[in-house]
């Protein structure tokens, strides 16, 4: 069941985005507005522009043309309020956890190891875990790289594949994870190729073909939420 | 956090990942020892001519060691595209480079007080003249050399072949440094000429490209 978007206040406004590689363009154009505290699902088939619409919010795509807003400002001054998590896991293989994010912390300004310990903690993994990252199971990197997303308690979380080699119990609990933050107020993007996961979860599908977006589809689940 | 904090926690990150994995300390210790070996085979000098030709022989060895450390330390970053970890977030740009340059000195240094008595030893060494200005000029032509190639080496980051652009990049920007650390080193062995020139040149050549390199740094981390 779904029904139109309400227009309230849009904390990211992206404005006719064109993104080019080259002569190929990933973004063609890219226009919309999206709410704050909502959570977005971004689908489409490969090389539609998904990733790179995530790489453009994040600040880590500069795009050709076009502007991104973030709470007003450009991604790159919003930083602060941005949680990225890629396809890779964004982590050093040869540290522990615990290592990566206290050195990720300090890039934060963030003293001393409780939040590193909490990020750890919330995706349900084990603070005290003295391995290597590259010694973790596929599962147990990805949500460690959820916590180095989370690690500085941003307001908006930009999500790439966070369940692509995930089995289903582990994306499941994923998913809680997501929803929970959601509910406590962020806003939340997520690329995904397995939309059912999100199916009664996501407040917003979004749908992407071709370097832009061609349907957005509300979902009930805000309304049950609310 | 300030540039210094970050420049620190990321230099501290570096050294443990270095000493966990051994990745650079091995291939440049390797590579040093191999020329140094092949140098001996190929020239059998008298301890006078020596003296003459080993400042030139010791910066090619540190040279072509170097471009190993340097190609190391930006590969580091490049898997699991860690990087973009850090572009992502609000530390200064110019604290990852000068972790990095701090880094490729610490360990082009060990490299060197590992190599240098190889040198001595093998080739007979006694020096003529003032031996501590060999001090200044080690330190200022290793930095020479490690913040103009970890600056290159962060540049070719993107390319397809950066092992081969980085020497292609490096080696021609370096001629001034390495001439001045060749003709500095060969000065104080043979007791010929005062060094104080070369270590001028040297600090001077310093100045301006850490200078060049830390204006030039933010551009090149968020190319894409």
């Amino acid at each position: 069941m779904t029904h139109a978007i309400p227009q309230g206040s849009p904390i990211i406004t992206v404005e006719n985005v064109i993104k080019q590689f080259g002569r190929f363009a990933a973004l063609r154009g890219v226009t919309a507005e999206f709410d704050a505290g909502r959570f977005h699902a971004i689908l489409g088939d490969n090389g539609a522009g998904k990733t790179t619409l995530l790489r453009a919010l994040a600040g880590l795509a500069q795009p050709t043309r076009g502007t991104i807003s973030i709470f007003g400002k450009t991604p790159q001054a919003a930083c602060r309020d941005l949680g990225y998590m890629a396809h890779p896991s964004l982590l050093y293989d040869e540290m522990s956890g615990m290592e990566n994010l206290r050195y990720f912390a300090g890039l934060y300004g963030i003293a001393g190891d409780t939040r590193c310990e909490e990020a750890i903690r919330a995706v349900g993994l084990d603070p005290e875990l003295t391995r290597g990252v590259g010694q973790y199971s596929q599962g147990m990197r990805q949500r460690m790289s959820l916590a180095r997303a989370i690690l500085h308690d941003p307001r908006v979380l930009l999500l790439d594949e966070p369940f692509s080699n995930v089995d289903v119990h582990s994306a499941r609990e994923m998913v809680g994870l997501l929803k929970g933050m959601r509910d406590a107020g962020k806003t939340i993007f997520v690329v995904t190729h397995q939309a059912l996961l999100l199916d009664g979860i996501a407040d917003e599908f979004v749908w992407m073909q071709a370097g832009q977006i061609v349907d957005r589809t509300a979902t009930t689940a805000r309304a049950e939420v609310s | 956090m300030s540039l210094w904090s970050v420049t620190f926690a990321t230099l501290k990150k570096d050294i443990r990942l270095e000493w966990r994995s051994k990745d650079a300390l091995n291939s440049m210790l390797f590579f040093s020892l191999l020329v140094v070996v092949i140098f001996v085979f190929s020239f059998d000098p008298l301890a006078e001519e020596s003296r003459h030709i080993v400042g030139g022989l010791v910066w090619v060895a540190f040279l072509f060691a170097a471009v190993v450390a340097l190609n190391q330390t930006w590969a580091r970053e490049l898997r699991n595209q860690v990087l973009d970890a850090y572009r992502v977030s609000p530390a200064p740009p110019n604290a990852l480079f000068l972790a990095k340059a701090l880094g490729n000195f610490i360990f082009v240094s060990v490299l060197e007080a590992l190599m240098t008595p190889l040198f001595v030893v093998f080739y007979n060494l006694h020096v003529l003249g003032p031996a501590w200005q060999l001090i200044p000029i080690a330190l200022l032509g290793t930095w020479a050399l490690v913040v103009n190639g970890t600056f290159f080496a962060a540049m070719s980051l993107r390319t397809r072949s950066r092992e081969i652009m980085l020497p292609l990049l490096l080696f021609p920007i370096s001629i001034p440094a390495v001439l001045g650390m060749v003709a500095g080193t060969t000065a104080v062995l043979t007791g010929d000429n005062p060094a104080h020139f070369y270590i001028v040149l040297l600090l001077t050549y310093d100045v301006v490209f850490t200078t060049a390199c830390l204006a030039l740094f933010e551009t090149v981390l968020h190319a894409e």
